[in-house]
């Protein structure tokens, strides 16, 4: 069992939970996952690593309440446990050596940025962060990137904070006005990251994508987070749990990664409702 | 007075047009009488040829002269000599091709149904006695265990027997490795291995589970942590594939896959919370136990129509005979010397929103012959031009299968692989390249059976007690 030592609201959807895991703590970084199950019949869900306390021994989480496994872990409290806790898994995002890069996260997806654009500025790099929200309201960790970053662009969809339109508008801007870096490292909804590729490519600077496919074991066993890479003409499956969850974002088929991701929409869907029902019910 | 029925006691089993609806268990074992008049057909040979054909040497002719007298628990002990877990064992192994083939009395009719006395046996004493295996005083060394799969559950039994202190660690939330998130209910309920695993913890065995070694923990830290010997049995890694066009549409699963989702999340009960395609058309694609498990659980989990779409014919079917012939009652369709090259998916172009997009659609085969025998002296399936057809489907299988799990390798310097990753061993004692780190089972065979990955984890589990006793 693993405990809640924080819980905090980021937006009505983000939560943020810090779990007491020493060893995954002991050696987590940038970029990996851990997979945890809420309760003894529940779903394994794979989730970023948003950050970690190697002293305290602990790694924080940052969720968006999305499913049935989410909205439960979201029922928690702190001082409450959940049952299983696994990881780090996957291999860290690679960033020896950068001295220039432009981090763009959208939406949660800021949450697992935020620990890259962190290691970076310790290393002494130059970053540029640009996060994209939907609306005001769900904006997060804008102080957390503001610290860490040398230019940060806050942009949201409707324009009710920051800058309005997409992460792309800055980014291309600065890369038609020929601003240079090193890479460009992207984290957020499969389709943001396929259009931060294609903003990217013509300038041929590497584009690191962080995909997060559905998964069960997480260690390589069950195949189902393959992803398809487009290298020198030639197809590669790739399994996102043990050969990512980075990838090349030139070579990944996002159109392929998209249509994977909804195969369960309709199970999902109901899964959600039927546990908002019944937390509602216990409620009364 | 030896029974000389030219025929096996059959074992009960429930109805097939019953079973394939339900996940209780297909075959429902041998009663004392039947056990009796069964081993009553053993001729007690002289020359023990059955023993020659069990992995791990049980003393076949041994047990079943203990169950002629009717002493089950003097059975269960010959057994549990040579074999950790025999309750499994007398259910999942390959009689046919290893002691039961080697029988005498097969020569003339059907050899003594030693899997279904072994599982008698087994089934009894759990029945009867609760109590776990004796152990040795603690001797003080620790060791470490990688997988609570059949090897690893094997190793770290017969150290704990001798008296010493065992962890094993386990990536899953739950310990059994294969026997759990592979083998289905219906042909190894999991009660006998969480039997076999509690019997483990009264035996002075830590279980961790949740601890993913190679990531979490490595091999070095193992013993910087003060474990002086390490056994790896992390079994089978990354599903294979085809490389064919169209796996990566959705309704496309690896057995490893499908069977996890039904197994070990439980997909098949009732409003499970881990999603699995039920119900349509099915193509299973492989001809070994696997695929036979996975077959099986499809039709049981509503599947108005399985196929097993396999490249050889029926005689070259690597798999359990008695699966094959359980497959067959319940409908399910091999569509043998046929070899699939395309999968093919839903797409339609005037709309990229419409929710069908990316689902199976069919399966393009190819029929195949046999040809010329290769260097194991298999046919060799050769395509036969232009006979392509289209299976009707919406979910296809794959279970060609495994290559071994790349995380320890990755994380562990010194420890040698051979070309298709399989952890290299001194056979004789299961021994790496890395000085006290043994390893068997898959992670270094590939997929084989249960019962030759006990025998290794048996093998490694006396080569680490010389070893250290000799430190």
């Amino acid at each position: 069992m693993y405990k809640i030592l924080r819980k905090e609201s980021l937006n009505p959807t983000v939560t943020l939970m810090e779990i007491e895991a020493p060893f995954v703590a002991a050696k987590a970084q940038a970029g990996q996952f851990i997979i945890l199950r809420v309760d003894g019949e529940g779903e394994r869900i794979p989730l970023t690593v948003a950050g970690y306390d190697r002293e305290k021994g602990s790694v924080t989480i940052i969720f968006q309440i999305v499913g049935a496994t989410t909205y439960a872990l979201n029922q928690k409290n702190e001082g409450e446990y959940i049952s299983d806790f696994v990881g780090p898994l996957g291999v860290a995002t690679k960033l020896d050596g950068l001295k220039r890069v432009c981090i763009v996260g959208g939406g949660v997806g800021c949450a697992i940025a935020l620990p890259i654009a962190q290691k970076l500025h310790e290393m002494g790099a130059h970053v540029t962060s640009i996060i994209g929200f939907r609306s005001k309201d769900i904006v997060i960790l804008e102080d957390e990137f503001k610290k860490v970053s040398d230019v940060l662009h806050v942009m949201t969809d409707d324009g009710s904070y920051g800058r309005q339109g997409n992460v792309c508008v800055p980014l291309k801007e600065m890369l038609d006005a020929g601003v240079g870096f090193d890479e460009v490292i992207t984290i957020g909804p499969l389709i943001m990251m396929k259009f931060v590729v294609e903003a990217v490519r013509p300038t041929g600077i590497p584009c690191t994508v962080s995909m997060n496919p559905i998964m069960i074991d997480g260690t390589g066993m069950c195949g189902g987070c393959r992803l398809t890479l487009n290298r020198d003409g030639e197809k590669i499956t790739k399994f996102a749990c043990v050969d990512g969850p980075d990838f090349n974002g030139y070579e990944v088929d996002f159109d392929e990664a998209m249509s994977r991701a909804v195969m369960y929409k309709d199970f999902e869907r109901h899964a959600y409702e039927d546990t908002c029902n019944l937390f509602s019910k216990e409620v009364k | 007075m030896a029974n000389m029925s030219p025929k096996k006691n059959p074992i009960p089993t429930q109805e097939p047009e019953i079973r394939a609806h339900n996940f209780e268990e297909v075959a429902m074992g041998y009663s004392e009488a039947v056990a009796i008049d069964e081993a009553l057909r053993c001729l007690n040979c002289k020359n023990m040829p059955c023993v020659s054909g069990c992995p791990v040497n049980i003393h076949i002719p041994e047990f079943i002269s203990k169950i002629k007298e009717g002493d089950f628990e003097g059975a269960y002990q010959v057994i549990n000599r040579s074999s950790s877990l025999p309750a499994v064992c007398g259910r999942v192994c390959p009689q046919e091709t290893q002691c039961e083939s080697k029988c005498v009395r097969g020569i003339k009719g059907e050899p003594v149904g030693i899997g279904r006395l072994e599982r008698f046996v087994a089934d009894w004493h759990n029945a009867h006695l609760d109590e776990a295996p004796a152990v040795a005083a603690p001797n003080g060394h620790k060791v470490a265990v990688v997988g609570s799969g059949p090897s690893g559950l094997t190793c770290a039994g017969d150290l704990a027997k001798k008296g010493y202190k065992v962890t094993v660690f386990e990536a899953l939330h739950a310990a059994g490795g294969v026997l759990v998130y592979g083998i289905p209910e219906f042909r190894l309920p999991k009660a006998i291995v969480q039997k076999e695993v509690d019997n483990l913890v009264k035996m002075g065995v830590d279980v961790e589970t949740n601890i993913v070694i190679g990531k979490t923990l490595t091999i070095d830290e193992l013993f910087d942590i003060g474990y002086e010997a390490v056994f790896i049995g992390t079994g089978a890694g990354l599903p294979n594939f085809m490389g064919i066009p169209g796996e990566s549409y959705k309704g496309v699963y690896s057995a490893n896959e499908f069977l996890t989702r039904s197994n070990l999340m439980k997909a098949y009960k009732e409003s499970p919370v881990t999603p699995i395609m039920k119900g349509g058309k099915v193509a299973v694609v492989g001809g070994g136990n696997v695929a036979m498990d996975a077959a099986r659980t499809a039709l049981r989990l509503g599947a108005e129509k399985v196929y097993i779409v396999y490249r050889r014919s029926m005689e070259e079917l690597p798999a359990r005979r008695e699966e094959v012939e359980h497959a067959i009652e319940e409908g399910i369709e091999f569509k043998l010397l046929n070899n699939p090259v395309e999968i093919l998916g839903y797409n339609n172009p005037d709309d990229k929103r419409d929710a069908r997009n990316g689902f199976v659609t069919g399966m393009k085969c190819i029929c195949m012959e046999l040809g010329e025998p290769d260097e194991r002296g298999r046919r060799r399936p050769v395509e036969i031009k232009g006979s392509e057809f289209i299976l009707d489907v919406n979910t296809v299988i794959m279970s060609i299968g495994t290559s071994p799990n790349p995380l320890i390798k990755m994380t562990t310097n010194g420890l040698d692989v051979n070309k298709r990753g399989g952890i290299i061993v001194e056979e004789s004692t299961g021994a790496t390249t890395k000085e006290g780190v043994y390893a068997g089972g898959d992670a270094v065979t590939g997929a084989a059976t249960v019962i030759s990955a006990m025998g290794a984890g048996k093998t490694a589990a006396k080569a680490i007690d010389e070893y250290l006793m000799s430190k």
